[in-house]
């Protein structure tokens, strides 16, 4: 249990860390870098709270589909590559603002409710194969089947969306 | 020390949503909008993830997968929006995207 806090902390150190950089650094090439570091430390958190199948799929989609996406969108919109002069807007001390108000409301409400509550030592759903994925793949094959065709339908219209927004014989 | 609190990774997602809300109002290129984007969605995964752990359940575990196939598809729709905005205006910066103004 001390080492899952020691891993805990040392990866959400350098997670906060990074997500910072991503907020904040003036290279866009830099960002989509530091914001694949973010994704790695989640699917590290990940794999502490016994959600392997999760992990993998955030590895998959997140780190190797999503953020291609985003170097390409860097690339084809031709944002300069290097330090780029201005990158936060006039109105920066807004989001200053609304994120530190917001972070005192959460951490108050998280504290003041699970202020000493431990997470079970064992996470292992046993109900089903034995492992997490098991019991994951068995509940959205039955119980979560409606989301399950809901979501394909939407990414299918997501799919013929993007091309037909983005092609170019219009 | 020993366990795992609950609230540790609860607060991990509250810090992390924060930052990318100070990224979804602060930047000014459409692309790092995106980004930031990705970053509170995470966050909202961590804390399904731990609430799944928590009470023993794996619907945490299905609605994360729901919510990363939300969100490539959001990308993709996205990133697509940004294109088409760069070839009408030749631009990514949002201040430049003002039409609406009266």
């Amino acid at each position: 249990m001390v080492a899952q806090n020691i891993f805990f902390y040392v990866i959400a150190a350098g997670m906060v860390g990074a997500a910072v950089a991503v907020v904040t650094t003036r290279n866009v090439v830099h960002a989509a870098l530091y914001l694949i570091a973010v994704f790695a430390g989640v699917a590290a958190q990940f794999i502490i709270l016994a959600a392997e199948f999760v992990a993998v799929t955030q590895v998959l989609i997140y780190i190797g589909a999503i953020m291609v996406l985003m170097l390409f969108g860097i690339m084809l919109t031709r944002a300069r590559i290097g330090r780029d002069v201005d990158m936060t807007n006039d109105h920066w001390w807004i989001g200053v603002g609304t994120a530190v108000l917001l972070a005192a409301v959460m951490g108050y409400a998280l504290i003041d409710r699970w202020g000493d509550d431990a997470l079970p030592a064992e996470r292992q759903v046993n109900a089903v194969g034995g492992s997490n994925t098991a019991t994951v793949s068995d509940s959205i094959f039955s119980q979560y089947l409606i989301p399950f065709e809901i979501v394909s339908v939407l990414l299918l219209a997501a799919l013929v969306g993007a091309i037909v927004i983005a092609r170019k014989d219009r | 020390m020993d366990d795992l609190m609950l609230n540790q990774f609860l607060l991990l997602g509250a810090i992390l949503f924060c930052i990318g809300v100070y990224g979804v109002i602060a930047r000014k290129n459409t692309v790092m909008v995106l980004m930031s984007i990705e970053l509170i969605l995470n966050a909202v995964n961590i804390n399904l993830l731990t609430f799944g752990a928590a009470n023993g359940d794996v619907a945490g575990a299905v609605f994360a997968l729901f919510v990363i196939a939300v969100a490539a598809a959001e990308v993709g729709v996205g990133l697509a929006m940004v294109l088409i905005i760069y070839r009408n205006r030749a631009s990514v910066d949002l201040d430049d995207v003002d039409s609406m103004r009266g």
